[in-house]
């Protein structure tokens, strides 16, 4: 190989700008946010849900007052809080991928990402607040 | 033989290349799609969490009419499922990490995780709910 040639193969190489290639964005116009952010979620998903079976299986059969009771203590409403988000966030990215690899017609794909990041969202919200009802209703 | 158009638009007949129903399922391939399948099964039954916690939140009326769904048998059907496919997720979830540190990649660890990991989620499945039925019992 020439010099010339060698500097055209190198010229192609770097066509992508560099901003991008600091980002880390490939052919796929998107970086590894995706695919870490299911990584760490799932890294915070195992303890928060052997805590949670755990504390569910203590609780089993135990009436409103005491279930209440149990979640508005400040740290398992703040567990609690950390599990719904981890949980629906975890959701939405890995159902993400499987609408991704097998609903073909783009707009079948589109609808249900987006149909399933608006129910992750609101469901997640919902959860959020009736945690925060039980411990913040202890306050006064 | 399948139907296909040559280059200059002629049908003509090719052989098929066996597919996915034809082959013997290797123990990696039924890891890989259960662990889809569960993690669809437990984000259909994050609505059983946010149920549980909006009725909590609600009063003691909503929440008995949970308990009485959980303890109907389709309330417990669904939660037995859903407990075998949180724990099926949650084995192979960690397998997968230990994939990305390229710990377990090869061909003699991968098939004999697999079932450690379906003997774990059937064993765990199982404990919970004896226990479960000890706990509300006592």
């Amino acid at each position: 190989m020439s010099h010339a040639q060698g500097e055209r193969a190198a010229e192609i190489a770097v066509r992508r700008s560099l901003l991008g290639r600091v980002r880390g964005l490939g052919a796929a116009h998107a970086g590894v946010e995706h695919w870490r952010a299911e990584r760490v979620t799932a890294y915070a998903l195992i303890p928060l849900t052997v805590w949670f079976v755990i504390a569910v299986l203590a609780l089993a059969g135990a009436d409103q007052p005491a279930i209440a009771h149990w979640i508005g203590r400040p740290w398992n409403a703040v567990l609690l809080l950390a599990l719904v988000v981890m949980t629906f966030h975890h959701t939405q990215l890995g159902m993400q991928v499987i609408y991704e690899d097998y609903l073909h017609t783009k707009w079948q794909q589109n609808l249900a990402i987006f149909a399933t990041k608006a129910a992750c969202l609101l469901l997640g919200l919902l959860g959020s607040l009736s945690i925060l009802r039980i411990a913040l209703g202890r306050i006064g | 033989m399948m139907v296909a158009q040559a280059t200059d638009g002629r049908v003509v007949q090719r052989p098929l290349s066996p597919h996915l129903q034809v082959y013997r399922w290797p123990p990696t391939m039924l890891g890989s799609i259960l662990n889809r399948m569960t993690g669809t099964a437990i984000s259909i039954g994050t609505l059983l969490l946010v149920w549980w916690l909006a009725a909590a939140a609600a009063g003691p009326g909503p929440f008995a009419k949970v308990q009485r769904f959980l303890a109907s048998p389709v309330g417990l059907i669904l939660l037995f499922g859903w407990t075998a496919s949180l724990f099926y997720h949650f084995y192979a979830g960690i397998r997968h990490l230990a994939w990305d540190a390229v710990i377990g990649f090869d061909q003699k660890t991968l098939n004999p995780v697999t079932y450690i990991i379906l003997g774990l989620t059937a064993a765990s499945t199982v404990i919970v709910f004896v226990v479960g039925f000890l706990v509300r019992a006592g």
